[in-house]
């Protein structure tokens, strides 16, 4: 069975729904330790959102110099799939897997909400189950949410389809050309600031036209990783 | 034992939203002569034996590549506390 680590930091907040929407999505979820310098061999790694570290020095700058990150870093250049929600693409750009920043909210204040996104790029680890421009909606909560990366970081972005997620409908945090996730070169590293692990089962997801709490978009994503992992 | 001061501050060109709200705090005490606010941060290194060249060259890069982010802040000052 695929094995897919969430790493566990100090504060981490998400990390069990992380697993869970592994286990939803087919794959045998690994719990990993901040602390250690060991992925215990899985096939692909999730950081999880929260505010590791009570969000101290800057969003996610102290977990990124953890123990862990060196092999997640090593990993990440072998070409596994490594994905960042929330805190944890916050932990990518300190860690500079990923490129540009995240700052406070443009209006100063905390966000949650359903919030509607366009699939920019399919061609990721992450997003190979999409259609390209493919709509989904996944919940979003974050008070440091805003992208941001100098006017050529951004151009080269959008020129080499490296923006994977774009909101839709509104910025609701100020981001850069509204970006909401970017991917590295290799397309096998993805951050994201809004939650797909939060919208996977039936009951518990986003409102749809459908019923209320049913949206699922999120588990695609998981799943994009674990057929890429059986299909290598 | 010597201090070395490291300050750090949000880029220029990037909007401040604790700086504005704090300017919008001095706007509402009358303060009207202070245009605007810009919020950084300052770090005291509590140093082990003198402040020579190798601690500040040390100092330098731990705020670099820790205490400050390059693509949001910058270091704007590193030097030793002669208060």
């Amino acid at each position: 069975m695929t094995r897919i680590g969430v790493i566990t930091f100090p504060g981490s907040l998400d990390d069990g729904d992380a697993r869970r929407a592994i286990r939803l999505a087919g794959a045998e979820p690994v719990r990993l330790w901040h602390g250690d310098h060991d992925l215990d061999g899985v096939d692909a790694v999730v950081l999880p959102g929260g505010f590791s570290y009570g969000d101290y020095l800057r969003c996610g700058a102290i977990a990124a110099h953890s123990p862990i990150m060196r092999e997640v870093v090593d990993a990440a250049a072998r070409g596994v799939p490594v994905l960042g929600i929330c805190n944890g693409f916050q932990m990518l750009t300190e860690a500079h897997l990923l490129p540009g920043g995240l700052v406070r909210n443009d209006h100063g204040a905390f966000v949650c909400r359903d919030q509607r996104l366009a699939v920019e790029s399919a061609g990721t680890a992450w997003t190979s189950g999409f259609e390209q421009g493919e709509q989904i909606v996944v919940p979003l909560k974050n008070g440091e949410g805003a992208y941001l990366a100098d006017a050529d970081t951004v151009t080269r972005l959008e020129d080499e389809g490296r923006v994977v997620f774009r909101y839709l409908e509104t910025d609701p945090n100020g981001s850069v050309h509204g970006i909401a996730g970017v991917a590295n070169e290799a397309g096998n590293v993805v951050g994201l600031m809004p939650h797909p692990e939060h919208a996977v089962e039936p009951g518990f997801g986003p409102d749809t036209p459908a019923a209320m709490r049913s949206g699922v978009d999120g588990l695609r994503i998981f799943r994009s990783a674990l057929e890429g992992v059986l299909a290598a | 034992m010597p201090v070395i001061v490291v300050e750090v501050m949000p880029k220029a060109e990037l909007l401040d939203p604790q700086g504005k709200a704090v300017a919008g705090a001095l706007g509402r005490l009358g303060k009207d002569r202070f245009a605007g606010v810009r919020v950084g941060k300052r770090f005291e290194l509590t140093v082990e034996g003198p402040v020579d060249d190798a601690a500040l060259a040390d100092a330098r890069e731990v705020a670099e590549t820790l205490l400050a982010n390059g693509v949001i802040e910058d270091v704007v000052r590193v030097a030793e506390d002669v208060a």
